[in-house]
């Protein structure tokens, strides 16, 4: 049987404030750009393992980012629509997906010292997302 | 800046580029020599367009930008927007932002090949340059030092004259990290733009830097940066080295440990790449040169391709360069030979960058055709099947209607 109980992942501290909601977890990669269909908000790309899924309102983990820069404008304007994600986690970040949760005031965290964030949290997760304290909870449901 | 005596602009820039800086650990700034802002009206939309014209607003000394700083290819060509059956909206979107940015000091220079045309960077200069193409070209090709700047961080550092000192800007972050033996020789852009698709998949990590061999002699510039781009859209990558060929390798030893375990990439590996795309006898609905804008030399060749030819009835071309090279590419009559054969010279945008969604819906376009690797890379997110080819085999297919 499945272990129920809340873990607490650490990571680098990371951007952004405190933010609870459910995971939708993919080991691939991302870019707003390349994936997503903003208007609809879901991954629209054939190829990516959430094609089809819906995003809005998640806390969206993934292993790192895409090339491209446009996250780093969309993400904001994703949230202005209410159509964003509630927080990025990933392994790693790179300077775009950085640059676009501070100009969107997204949560976001990256560098796990638990090991592969995309294995740490299942989809369906409930996670509260801690960036200053760079601190992550999770509840399966 | 940081206390607001010098406007809400430059205060913005500052948190925002702290609030990013710390995320990285940087201790300290770098002044930057220039900026370049990729800011297309799909990507900001109306909040970021109105985010831009509120700094538009303020007085003179406080909005405009400390060091030249310059655009990224736009969405729109008001010569051609109808013709390509982008909308009205876009157009006063796109007039609206170019407007504010104008105000800002920003010279909308509306390209991504502006180390070709404007002002190549130098060795080692610090630079906070936007569009993943330009970064990886500047900082490979060039030896100068630039991480990605997304838009708002590239508007940060023309405001502010500096970025947060992390990544690229320091020596640590530029030794290679991983190593390919090349043993195909590529023949053509696509070739290129496939081998920097293959190196970037299998680096796959913005914090991972390629060391390439086996590249017999210098390339050129149009073929690096059909590779470079390909490289950092497929893996993020924002730097590479070719031993014996870019500035910061003349020696392996310069920059990876000789032990590094090497990857060999050869003619199968080339294969296998174009053969994700697959479509050869597919009907062709659109035939895309673009992303990154063309030179002024892969023009001449385009023309040359299509000289005596005509684009089939059923079958768009279209070809999209800077500003720039637009005039020059006019006053050599480049621009009337390509033109002649029924296909669309664009300027000062890119595809992917002018709400490609809504114009193949609104035209029909489903199959595209390219011999750009970073946009067959990009566009099946956008609800587009793309197929990569070499130019020539483009342009035969643009003029049969279907794949050749």
């Amino acid at each position: 049987m499945a272990d129920r109980s809340m873990r607490v992942l650490h990571c680098h501290p990371g951007i952004g404030e405190e933010v609870t909601g459910v995971a939708l977890v993919t080991d691939d990669n991302f870019s707003a750009r390349y994936d997503l269909d903003r208007i609809k908000g879901v991954f629209s790309r054939p190829q990516h393992k959430l094609a089809g899924e819906r995003y809005v309102g998640k806390i969206l983990v993934v292993n790192t980012a895409k090339g491209g820069v446009a996250t780093a404008w969309m993400l904001r304007e994703m949230a202005a629509r209410g159509m964003a994600p509630k927080a990025i986690l990933l392994n790693r970040a790179n300077t775009i997906l950085a640059q676009g949760a501070a100009f969107a005031g997204m949560a976001l965290c990256d560098r796990f010292v638990d090991g592969d964030v995309t294995r740490l949290i299942a989809t369906g997760d409930r996670v509260t997302v801690l960036p200053k304290q760079g601190r992550v909870d999770v509840q399966p449901p | 800046m940081l206390d607001g005596k010098e406007g809400p602009a430059r205060r913005w820039a500052m948190e925002h580029m702290i609030d990013v800086g710390r995320f990285f650990d940087a201790e300290d700034f770098v002044p930057v020599a220039q900026a370049h802002m990729m800011a297309d009206t799909e990507s900001l939309g109306e909040s970021g367009v109105a985010f831009i014209e509120e700094f538009a607003r303020l007085p003179k000394q406080d909005r405009q930008v400390r060091v030249p700083t310059i655009t990224d290819p736009r969405g729109i060509d008001f010569d051609h927007y109808r013709t390509l059956k982008q909308t009205d909206a876009m157009a006063v979107l796109e007039r609206r932002a170019i407007e504010a940015f104008e105000a800002l000091g920003i010279l909308m220079t509306d390209t991504c090949i502006n180390y070709q045309t404007i002002m190549p960077p130098l060795k080692g200069e610090h630079l906070a340059y936007g569009d993943t193409g330009v970064v990886i070209y500047c900082n490979s090709v060039l030896g100068a030092r630039s991480n990605f700047e997304g838009g708002p961080a590239a508007l940060a550092a023309g405001l502010a004259g500096r970025v947060p000192r992390y990544g690229l800007h320091l020596d640590r972050h530029r030794r290679g990290t991983c190593r390919f033996n090349v043993n195909v020789q590529p023949r053509g852009l696509s070739d290129w733009g496939a081998l920097g698709g293959i190196i970037g998949r299998l680096a796959g990590s913005y914090w991972a830097v390629p060391v390439i061999e086996g590249i017999d002699a210098p390339p050129g510039s149009d073929a690096l940066k059909h590779m470079g781009a390909a490289m950092a859209s497929f893996g993020s990558v924002p730097l590479f080295h070719i031993v014996g060929i870019t500035p910061e390798a003349p020696d392996l030893a310069a920059v990876a440990d000789p032990a590094m375990e090497q990857r060999t990439i050869g003619e199968q590996d080339l294969a296998d790449f174009y053969g994700l795309y697959g479509g050869r006898g597919d009907k062709v609905d659109v035939v895309v040169f673009s992303a990154p804008q063309l030179s002024l030399v892969e023009m001449q060749q385009v023309a040359d391709l299509l000289d005596g030819k005509r684009v089939h009835a059923k079958t768009a071309l279209l070809v999209a360069t800077s500003p720039q090279v637009a005039a020059d590419a006019q006053r050599l009559g480049i621009t009337k030979r390509i033109e002649a054969s029924g296909a669309l010279v664009l300027k000062g945008m890119c595809f992917y960058q002018s709400y490609a969604r809504e114009i193949g819906e609104a035209n029909g376009w489903k199959r595209l055709l390219t011999n750009s690797a970073k946009l067959v890379n990009i566009i099946g997110g956008y609800g587009y099947q793309p197929t990569l080819a070499s130019m020539e085999d483009c342009v035969a297919s643009a003029v049969a209607g279907e794949i050749v």
